[in-house]
């Protein structure tokens, strides 16, 4: 039971990171109608950045702030450089576009920092347990990673339902040429609402540092999930990029940590092991087909 | 009838005798690896002429073409992993002591390859735009890890094949033969995609990749059509696939990540979208392009990705289109 405990948490702590990168990821879809294959790079200049500072400065907080700072400044450039020009263009053009921004990023950070991935260090203070409950010790860093993911789903929230600019989103979401006949700058609120998910993808970067190995390519990984995130829950929809978020973490958790057992009961172990291998791999790729065919446009389409 | 050849027909032509008779040429002049880098410049064309069946045609932004180049590889490894290893592949309803003869191989690879495609058409297909590309793309990642969890076929390492796939009349371990097969399988692609563009069946293609909702409306459930079309392109690219097997005589699960589906998309967009024998070009030109500039740095990608941005933004109607100057393209 306390297992289960622990591996829902691990789910949980996966599925904000999925979150904050979809969350950024399905504005860009919705908004600007563009599909940015480039956004896991954000991800992986910000674990970059923040590895790096984090080692010479030894504050994690610094590391944070720089890792943030840059994957939105990154993420401004990238949309008025190239992004803006493909914004009426085929999605084919944006898919080509941003596959090449990939591997100039992929490559540009092997020149960088070299091919061996990093090591980020749990910032002192937080690479302890805390015993939640008897008998269930969970590391302080993955709770403060759940905290600091739901403050931010918090803040969204705030800025979308209450804040102008969030208003402008939305509205931009539903009609652009509208927002943009009623005298908003559409310009620098695309280039805004991509830098927002810019600063998002690079925010989930560094707090996956210390977590995972921070190397070249590891956007692609997360970028992927992060579209089946989107997939499961409706372009466009942070509502369905929380619902997805937390879906897909569970399952590929829950899945890796308790189907090898599970089939263990009607597999001999050796047929077992290997089944929940691969099935558990796959999982949520089946969970994606499933909802799919159940409902195409995922669970909370945007519009209409 | 028109005597005069168009520019397009020329360069077709010319290609064609080109590639025909590199071999004697290369030989002659003493650069035997020349035929090595042909073949797979033919094999990848073939598989990029294929995604442009999708892509040019259909509209359908597949981002998962390489999970066919990858199974039709994995067919030829693992057909021959039971031909040698002791161990049958299957014994019911027969027994099937696996194969290394290409008459059942290649053809039983590209059938695989179009089994899968059906599959992973016939759900994506069900969604447009956006979500198919992401759609494809997940696919072809789940395959990928399955293929990686495959531990009796080498996992992550992949399958290394003993020797090349016989076929009666052909050695394949001669580089002049297997670049014949591999040109062959090539043409014959070509000619039967570029009759199937120009038939009913792909004028509703084209007018699916057009507007969806009017062919719709005259009644004609492109649904079905769409998605023979992918399985035609899933199985030619497992065709490809099971070459590229045999020529590296080495299949990993790397053949069916997501980074070849993006060059196979390239080559297509570099070629000229929706133009079957631009892929051709755009194959070449993307690795010779990889070749050249891997002599001079290891960071080649970091000159491959700009030029790619720049190609997109700037040239949109591909190296077929600027040669043939064949303004009104892309139907």
């Amino acid at each position: 039971m306390l297992l289960v405990i622990e591996q829902l948490l691990n789910g949980l702590q996966l599925g904000i990171t999925l979150f904050l990168m979809a969350a950024g990821l399905t504005l860009v879809f919705g908004i600007m109608q563009v599909i940015n294959l480039a956004h896991g790079s954000f991800y992986m200049i910000g674990a970059y950045v923040g590895a790096t500072v984090a080692a010479h400065t030894g504050s994690f907080l610094l590391a944070m702030l720089a890792a943030v700072g840059a994957a939105a400044l990154v993420g401004c450039v990238v949309e008025i450089l190239v992004l803006r020009h493909l914004y009426r263009r085929q999605h084919l053009d944006q898919v080509l576009a941003t596959f090449g921004l990939i591997m100039f990023f992929n490559e540009l950070i092997r020149i960088v920092w070299g091919r061996q991935p990093l090591f980020m260090n749990v910032p002192a203070g937080l690479n302890k347990s805390i015993e939640l409950l008897p008998g269930l010790p969970y590391p302080t860093y993955r709770l403060v990673v759940i905290a600091v993911g739901l403050l931010v789903a918090l803040f969204l929230w705030l800025m979308f339902a209450k804040t102008k600019v969030g208003m402008q989103i939305r509205a931009g979401s539903s009609n652009r040429e509208m927002i943009g006949a009623l005298g908003v700058n559409i310009n620098l609120l695309y280039t805004l609402v991509f830098g927002l998910g810019a600063l998002l993808a690079g925010l989930a970067g560094v707090m996956a540092g210390p977590i995972l190995a921070v190397e070249p390519g590891m956007g692609e990984s997360i970028l992927i999930l992060t579209f089946v995130v989107i997939v499961i829950g409706g372009i466009g929809s942070i509502r369905g990029a929380v619902a997805g978020a937390l879906l897909v973490g569970m399952v590929d958790t829950l899945g890796r940590a308790f189907l090898p057992s599970l089939l263990r009961t009607i597999l001999a172990t050796a047929t077992a092991d290997s089944v929940a291998a691969s099935l558990s791999s796959m999982a949520i790729y089946i969970l994606m087909a499933a909802i799919l065919v159940w409902k195409p446009r995922g669970l909370f389409p945007a519009h209409g | 009838m028109n005597l005069l050849m168009t520019r397009k027909q020329i360069i077709i032509i010319s290609v064609a005798l080109f590639l025909i008779f590199l071999p004697p040429v290369a030989l002659f002049g003493g650069k035997p690896y020349l035929l090595s880098l042909a073949s797979r410049i033919v094999i990848y064309a073939l598989a990029a002429a294929s995604l442009d069946l999708l892509l040019g045609y259909g509209a359908m932004i597949s981002l998962g073409h390489a999970a066919f180049v990858g199974v039709g590889a994995y067919a030829v490894g693992i057909l021959h992993f039971h031909s040698t290893a002791a161990e049958p592949l299957f014994t019911w309803p027969f027994l099937f002591a696996g194969s290394n003869n290409g008459l059942v191989v290649l053809p039983l690879a590209a059938l695989t390859a179009a089994f899968a495609a059906l599959i992973i058409g016939a759900l994506s297909l069900r969604t447009v735009g956006m979500h198919f590309i992401m759609i494809t793309l997940a696919f072809a990642q789940m395959l990928y890890y399955f293929f990686t969890s495959l531990e009796k076929y080498g996992g992550d390492d992949g399958l290394s094949l003993a020797a090349r796939n016989t076929l009666p009349g052909l050695n394949l371990g001669n580089p002049s033969h297997f670049y014949y097969l591999c040109l062959a399988a090539l043409f014959v692609f070509l000619f039967f995609a570029y009759r199937l563009v120009g038939s009913r069946f792909g004028l509703v293609i084209r007018g699916a990749g057009n507007n969806d909702r009017r062919i719709k409306g005259l009644g004609i459930h492109s649904y079905h059509y769409k998605l023979a079309v992918f399985v035609i392109a899933g199985g030619s690219a497992g065709l490809a696939g099971a070459l590229l097997a045999n020529q590296t005589e080495f299949v990993t699960p790397g053949l069916m990540h997501w980074t070849l589906s993006g060059e196979l998309m390239v080559m297509v967009l570099l070629g000229g979208l929706g133009t079957l024998f631009g892929p051709v070009l755009g194959a070449a030109v993307f690795l010779l392009l990889e070749e050249t500039l891997a002599m001079y740095t290891e960071h080649w990608m970091v000159y491959m990705g700009p030029f790619l941005v720049v190609t997109v933004i700037f040239a949109k109607r591909g190296l077929f289109g600027f040669l043939a100057g064949d303004k009104g393209k892309n139907g």
